[in-house]
């Protein structure tokens, strides 16, 4: 049983990493592949031009949708979008207390 | 073809507002209302696309400015949502418009019309990502700003948001607005048109697929 549910939650989190490279793609309009060579590391907000606030906003506004989670305002800071990485761990960390 | 329409101005009286217009004599002519702020620039250039390839298939279509949007002189603060209502209502009559197809937040103030509304959002989500977006700007600055305590403002005496300055009276109306498809046009979801949504991107783009697909479904139907 538990493990099922270890499973279960390993394959939850590809999805989530799957489904936020994805969104990134959509929003920033990168080349398809793109955002597959994004690792923990790479730096979103300060090196990506086209993350405005519209754009940061329609962002977080897809996630919202696409993960099924609620972000706040008072989470929307510089370092949610720091690096991928980060933007990856907070919308995992809202999934499961989801 | 621009042309001009006689637009309802906010405390009566007309004024001229530029159209642009393709096939008005086709037995077929498709009001097109684009999306309300930021997302009527990033699909202006898909919707002419799409007006273009409607007429090469012997479809009319125009596309009208709202009044205090666009190329409009109008005052962008004093609109109203049931005013641009009245105003797409005015536009259609004007071009004699068989059907409507309806972008984004333009379902919103779209008039009753069989056609298209093309992935609506609720009105409080088009603000909820509008003031989102006044958030995140105010926080690089250095303020700290909270949807709970701008909606209180907005509600009473207007906001600007993303450049744009919203009455009270409009920011209301938006908080409340959905759209009403179901009397007359049918939904149509990003999802049958197919690739990236073009109002999620960052920069504007224009994509040739999505403007033929979005014409042929149109195209298809009327013909059905």
């Amino acid at each position: 049983m538990h493990h099922h549910s270890a499973d279960h939650q390993e394959h939850d989190s590809a999805a989530l990493d799957t489904m936020l490279r994805a969104i990134l793609t959509d929003v920033l309009g990168l080349k398809l592949g793109q955002a597959a060579a994004f690792t923990p590391q790479t730096d979103l907000f300060g090196a990506l031009p086209e993350l405005d606030s519209m754009a940061v906003a329609g962002l977080l506004t897809e996630i919202e949708d696409r993960a099924g989670i609620i972000v706040e305002d008072d989470e929307v800071d510089g370092e949610l979008l720091e690096t991928y990485g980060s933007l990856l761990a907070f919308v995992r960390a809202k999934r499961a207390g989801a | 073809m621009i042309s001009n329409w006689p637009c309802p101005q906010v405390g009566g009286g007309y004024s001229d507002e530029l159209a642009i217009v393709l096939g008005e004599a086709r037995p077929h002519r498709v009001l097109i209302v684009a999306p309300l702020f930021d997302e009527a620039n990033k699909l202006r250039r898909l919707l002419v696309e799409v007006m273009r390839r409607l007429d090469g298939a012997g479809v009319g279509a125009m596309l009208p400015d709202m009044p205090g949007v666009n190329e409009s002189l109008a005052p962008l603060a004093g609109q109203t949502l049931a005013g641009w209502q009245h105003a797409a209502a005015v536009a259609a009559s004007h071009f004699a418009a068989t059907h409507v197809l309806a972008v984004r937040s333009g379902a919103l103030i779209a008039p009753r019309l069989p056609g298209w509304h093309y992935a609506p959002p609720a009105g409080s989500a088009v603000l909820r990502q509008l003031l989102r977006a006044r958030i995140v700007a105010a926080r690089e600055a250095g303020r700290e700003e909270t949807s709970e305590a701008l909606t209180r403002a907005a509600e009473r005496e207007g906001i600007e948001l993303g450049g744009y300055p919203l009455g009270a009276a409009l920011f209301g109306e938006l908080l409340a607005a959905v759209s009403d498809h179901a009397a007359s046009a049918r939904a149509l979801a990003h999802t049958d048109i197919g690739g990236t949504a073009p109002w999620l991107r960052a920069e504007p783009g224009f994509s040739a697929e999505q403007a033929d697909a979005l014409a042929a479904t149109l195209v298809m139907e009327l013909r059905a």
